[in-house]
């Protein structure tokens, strides 16, 4: 029987580890190439102290909470058989969680301020704030339809790299034709709609999916939302930048 | 005190962020599967442990990592301070009538070596990475490492910020590079193991999130501003970009390289016993 305390204290030390990069990297730029003292030195303990302990609950909930629910709900959804409410869920899923992230919100500011700059639309508040609400929900749209689209292909057993490599022949197809300031753009919402909480509830969905129905492998089918989801983003933006 | 009110206001705020989710789950728990949740006690206390977990984080980050990760990412791009690194003036030529001075590209070497080790370390501490990682080697029944599969990754992303930042440097189009990018990993899928791929494509989205995204961003934007030439808004994108496509070829390459030492150890074995 393990003891508890003992296991906290191994996960504290390994988030301890996985940050000490970080910590080296800017202590040898900071010392030996800009050769300035580090400023702050408190704030920065108490914050490398916070990240540590953080990274440690967060691990720990992710195993307690996040992957199985995820995980419980693939295989009630997949004993259900309803193909309707699974796919619905998994586009609820993937478009809730896209549209309140903070990432999300504040590139689609940082674009529309750019597209007034290019002349697209009007340099009013009014015009901004309309082209940036419509990009945050063109991109939530577009994980939504991901979601549904990878589910669609756990259920029947597609090979990802077909799809992804289709989906990437689109993009340099609308890359060829779409307006110069919304690749960029386009290009990097795809990165960013992935968040520390929808990373793993998704993962633990698909891998949930795969192993419950028959014939499918988890490592084959399983994994592969994450991908559609930060490429679906690419085509709708430039889509949304043609359009506009 | 001032620390505790700005924590409560970072916990509320990863509460809201976490609050969609949380209904979309219990809804559809509740009305479409109406069944209950097995350990559901233990179940919100991950939930909570996780939203507790991510507003130190990102609190810890706001205090500590990201001021310095901007500041040093201004001072490295400034122009004094390369023209007084190590390197002597290439060619250094004024532009006429302006007074921005043009560098050499070989001149922001410390931006790229900054670029690549920052781009490494973060994507170490990249807790979704973790998360998949973690799913990885239980689902592989061990044949994935969890470091493995990790160290692959920061390659992959530290590779592609710092030819991002090169890119942003000489003005080279975006584009060019991506299709390029795309192109490497529509041959490497031909020659990789079929096993491997669904992962492969999933590390490049999970990569760049909490800790990394902030400190790429203003490293860009600090270079976009600071290049002569460049525009912050339209050259300070792209480098998400990069830090997205670069680790799907470094996972392939990873998996290929493991899988050739593995049949020639298989091969050496075989011949030994002949």
């Amino acid at each position: 029987m393990k003891s508890p305390i003992l296991h906290f204290l191994k996960t504290i030390a390994s988030s301890a580890r996985d940050l000490a990069p970080i910590a080296l990297v800017i202590a040898f730029f900071q010392i030996f190439i800009l050769k300035q003292p580090i400023p702050n030195m408190d704030e920065m303990v108490i914050g490398s102290i916070l990240v540590v302990v953080g990274l440690t609950f967060f691990v720990y909930g992710l195993e307690m909470g996040l992957f199985p629910i995820g995980e419980t709900m693939a295989f009630a959804f997949a004993r259900k058989g309803s193909v309707f409410w699974l796919l619905l869920f998994a586009f609820c899923l993937g478009f809730g969680t896209t549209v309140a992230e903070p990432a999300l919100i504040a590139v689609s500011k940082k674009a529309a301020r750019i597209a007034a700059q290019g002349g697209v639309i009007e340099t009013t508040d009014a015009a901004i704030k309309q082209y940036a609400q419509g990009l945050k929900f063109t991109v939530a749209l577009s994980v939504g339809i991901a979601a549904v689209i990878g589910v669609f292909r756990i259920l029947k057993g597609w090979p990802i790299q077909w799809i992804f490599m289709g989906g990437y022949a689109l993009v340099v197809g609308m890359t060829m034709i779409a307006p110069k300031e919304i690749i960029g753009i386009a290009y990097d919402s795809g990165g960013v709609t992935t968040s520390t909480i929808t990373v793993p509830l998704m993962t633990a969905l698909g891998i949930g999916l795969a192993s419950s129905i028959k014939g499918r492998n988890p490592m084959l089918d399983g994994f592969g939302l994450i991908a559609l989801a930060s490429l679906t983003p690419i085509v709708f933006v430039m889509a949304y930048g043609m359009l506009y | 005190m001032g620390e505790i009110v700005k924590f409560f206001w970072t916990f509320l705020h990863t509460i809201t962020d976490v609050l969609p989710i949380a209904g979309i789950i219990f809804g559809f728990q509740f009305f479409v599967i109406r069944k209950k949740i097995p350990n559901l006690k233990r179940v919100l206390t991950g939930f909570f442990y996780v939203i507790f977990g991510l507003a130190l984080f990102l609190q810890g980050l706001e205090d500590a990592l990201f001021p310095i990760g901007k500041l040093m990412a201004a001072q490295l791009t400034d122009p004094e301070f390369i023209r007084q690194s190590i390197f002597t003036p290439v060619a250094e030529t004024v532009a006429q009538g302006a007074q921005a001075i043009e560098f050499h590209w070989s001149q922001y070497f410390w931006v790229y070596v900054f670029a690549f080790t920052i781009g490494f370390s973060t994507t170490i501490a990249e807790p979704s990475l973790l998360a998949v990682a973690i799913k990885a080697n239980e689902v592989s029944a061990g044949s994935i490492g969890i470091w493995g599969l990790r160290i692959a990754v920061a390659i992959g992303v530290a590779f592609g910020i710092a030819l991002g930042s090169w890119r942003i440097v000489t003005g080279l189009p975006l584009h060019w590079f991506i299709i390029s990018g795309y192109i490497i990993v529509v041959i490497q899928t031909f020659f990789s193991p079929k096993l491997i791929i669904p992962l492969a494509y999933d590390s490049g989205g999970v990569t760049t999130s909490t800790v990394t995204v902030p400190i790429v961003a203003a490293l860009g934007i600090g270079l976009a501003g600071k290049v002569p030439g460049r525009s912050e808004l339209l050259d300070g994108f792209g480098l998400i970009a990069f830090a997205s496509l670069f680790p799907i070829i470094s996972v392939l390459a990873y998996a290929q390289l493991s899988e050739w030492y593995r049949k020639r150890k298989n091969e050496t074995a075989q011949q030994n016993e002949a």
